[in-house]
């Protein structure tokens, strides 16, 4: 299939941007000047301000001498690579493969898109009408190459460039029309080659010999003998699905449609080739040229479209559908084999990784994060905060067992708690201690079970650890921290509660 | 007459079978022992909805080992267990005292009720699961409700820890009060002895509420005369 690129170019881009912020603008010739090496210059002039006979990188002083009521205002550097950014961005709803071409254009991969609007011609007539009708002057050049319908954008009196036909179009063209450097315009000029048709009669090696590769490189381009490619402003994922809506949509009810629409269709390609999707991105497309999306993250691979949806579902609320959406995109941004399962008659309940479980998850983690689950596998260490440590999957197994040989409390209280006590030196058990306003008799005791801060992790006091029963029969555990000595006497700390 | 009363018995039969109480295989009781007998048809029904009323932390631990022993004695039902909670307290490896492997257990921690009742309530729907425990102080009478429907529909034990609760109409078929009591080691050496619990079954839905002393102690139950308790109390009192 042969390619069709779009190229439209702002002439007064940054100008028209400010008319559209401040419409008072629009019917006075104004500039946009900047200081450059201590000169105030003109960068951008409006076309009213150009029909005066001003030009860009004229001093400011010069145009006023022309155009005394001109007026002038500052002009902002990021907007040359912001604006064509952001409607590339918003040109998403003629092509989904749309890049920025800076400093004032847009690049449109048009394959198999125009049908959609008739014909090339009501196409092009749609992107410009939509655009003007936003405040911008374009012109759009449409053929084969990149290169071409670049020129044709800029310099040719067509605007469509029938398939094949770019080398005739090219021919009367200037050779600025060739998106060279200054220099080798300049160097053309000199020579008197002032159109295209000039220097593509001369053998290549001679041009090559003269000009470097990049004049070569350009001309194939232009006429289709090289490939170029374009860097879209979104990637375009290989597993998307894309909606687009004849009346904007507003309701939760019509983003749910859509939504299962996509994920159909989406999830039957995944089935055809064996993969499942591990994150989703769901996006829509605003009338007012906004975008809002939600991200859904599965535990293991999956086609399901019920499931999907769920997940989903909980997070729709999210999506502001103000003027209206206009466009849906589904896209699985991470997508992995899945191993189809054979259906089991009997489903056995046992284990992490069964579907049902994973299923959970991924519904627990879409509404609450994924770090508020958690589980738990043993490590090799006394200490008791480290003594277990948080496994990073479900599939993850442990690489040690469960320590049973010291009795150690339900429950932790993490950081320990401080409490009163009064005990009999040097190593017994406490007689009695208060913990929270509240005296606790010890009736039985157990310990002192010493822990030694792991010195290759942390400085610090080695605990004395005693498990108590007070007169009620509830268990506590308890720890010294550190040594007696003769000044102060070491503090106590309450860590938990024996069942 | 007999046909009435036969006519009577069944359809007790099947609304017991709704609630959760069902017909138990022979070998489906759980270690629990004389507990059992608290139950209709004598067996503790695991997947049905049961809270357990704790004043204090130390209820709460007692609780949450009770809860824990009660899941590891069920011979069928060794599968995955979420527990969901508002802040983390548990100390993980503790749960393999009470015969739990802490590696198989996922634990959910979400600050807001409203949030952990929407969590359990989504457990409870998984059947993959054994059993779902979460610390709920607040269950209201919907919440209780829809916990039931899901238990109904797929067979999740539920275990519902309640701190210092105010409501107290629920549709629980169970409720608990697990108090530690003094341990006592054989032959009067010092320390500390394996846990004991004095548990009160507070209500329990067609059955009958009683209290019992256990001790937890070489991976089961067992129970204690509450008299040998008394006299070892007294008589540290004395000495």
């Amino acid at each position: 299939m042969s390619k069709r690129f779009v190229s439209i170019w702002f002439p007064y881009l940054t100008t028209d941007w400010h008319a559209r912020k401040q419409p008072a603008l629009r019917d006075k010739a104004f500039v946009l000047k900047a200081t450059v090496r201590n000169r105030v210059i003109i960068i951008a002039a409006n076309s009213l301000a150009r029909a005066q006979g001003i030009r860009n990188n004229m001093v400011l002083a010069d145009a006023k001498a022309l155009y005394p009521s001109l007026h002038v205002m500052d002009d902002k550097p990021t907007l040359t690579t912001q604006l064509p950014d952001r409607i590339a961005e918003w040109c998403i709803r003629f092509t989904p493969v749309a890049a920025a071409d800076y400093p004032a254009g847009i690049l449109l991969d048009a394959c198999g898109c125009t049908h959609l609007w008739g014909n090339e011609e009501a196409y092009l007539k749609d992107i410009s009408s939509r655009l003007s009708h936003r405040g911008y002057a374009i012109r759009v050049g449409m053929a084969d190459t990149i290169g071409c319908a670049w020129a044709m954008a800029r310099y040719g009196s067509q605007t469509i460039v029938g398939k094949g036909k770019q080398l005739e179009a090219l021919l009367t063209l200037p050779v600025t029309a060739l998106r060279l450097n200054g220099e080798t315009v300049a160097v053309l000029q000199k020579l008197g080659l002032r159109h295209i048709k000039d220097i593509i009669t001369i053998p290549h090696t001679s041009l090559r010999r003269r000009f470097g590769p990049a004049l070569l490189q350009r001309l194939k381009q232009a006429i289709g003998e090289e490939d170029e490619g374009i860097v879209p402003v979104y990637p375009i994922e290989p597993y998307g699905e894309r909606l687009p809506c004849i009346e904007p949509i507003k309701t939760r009810v019509g983003i749910e449609i859509a939504l299962q629409h996509l994920l159909t269709n989406l999830c039957s390609r995944l089935c055809k080739e064996g993969k499942g999707l591990r994150k989703a991105f769901f996006r829509a497309y605003r009338m007012d040229g906004g975008t809002s999306g939600i991200e859904i993250n599965t535990n293991q691979p999956s086609q399901n479209i019920e499931h999907l949806f769920h997940l989903f579902s909980i997070k729709i609320s999210t999506i502001e559908p103000k003027e209206g959406i206009e466009l849906f995109v589904l896209e699985a941004t991470v997508v992995e084999e899945a191993v189809i399962k054979q259906e089991v008659l009997w489903q056995t309940n046992s284990g992490l990784l069964d579907t049902k479980v994973l299923d959970l998850m991924d519904r627990f983690a879409a509404r609450f994060g994924h770090e508020t689950i958690q589980r738990f596998l043993p490590t090799e260490h006394y200490w008791p905060e480290r003594s277990f440590k948080r496994a990073s999957t479900l599939k993850e197994e442990p690489t040690t067992e469960w320590k049973l040989d010291r009795p150690r409390p339900l429950h932790l209280l993490s950081p320990p708690e401080l409490i009163e006590v009064t005990a009999p030196i040097p190593d017994y058990p406490p007689m009695s201690f208060r913990y929270k306003e509240q005296l606790h008799k010890v009736v039985k005791a157990d310990g002192p079970e010493r822990i030694e801060q792991e010195w290759w992790i942390q400085e610090g006091k080695h605990r004395d650890y005693y498990a108590v029963e007070d007169e009620e029969g509830r268990r506590y555990w308890v720890f010294r921290s550190g040594h007696y000595n003769d000044t102060k006497s070491p503090q106590w700390f309450l860590h938990g509660f024996f069942a | 007459m007999t046909g009435k009363h036969e006519i009577f018995q069944s359809l007790k039969q099947q609304i017991l079978q709704i609630e959760g109480f069902k017909e138990p295989l022979l070998t489906e009781k759980t270690s629990l022992g004389r507990i059992n007998e608290a139950f209709p048809n004598n067996v503790f029904p695991f997947s049905a909805l049961h809270e357990f009323f704790c004043s204090n932390k130390e209820q709460v631990a007692a609780s949450s080992a009770f809860i824990a022993a009660l899941l590891s004695s069920h011979p069928y039902k060794t599968g995955t267990i979420v527990w969901i909670s508002s802040s983390f307290q548990l100390f993980p490896p503790s749960l393999k005292w009470f015969g739990i492997q802490p590696h198989q257990v996922l634990f959910l921690h979400v600050k807001k009720e409203k949030d952990i009742a929407w969590a359990v309530n989504e457990a409870l729907k998984c059947s993959s699961l054994s059993a779902v425990v979460g610390e709920l102080p607040e269950m209201s009478l919907t919440a209780s409700r829809r916990f039931q429907l899901a238990i109904e529909d797929a067979g999740v034990g539920c275990f519902i820890l309640r701190a210092n609760p105010k409501n107290l109409l629920t549709t629980a078929v169970s409720r608990w009060q697990i108090q530690p009591m003094h341990s006592k080691i054989e032959d009067g050496f010092p320390g500390l002895g394996h846990p004991r619990w004095q548990v009160k079954l507070l209500k329990v839905r067609n059955g009958k509420p009683g209290t019992w002393d256990i001790e937890w102690s070489n991976g089961g139950f067992h129970y204690v005369s509450r008299l040998a308790v008394i006299h070892k109390t007294v008589q540290k009192q004395t000495g």
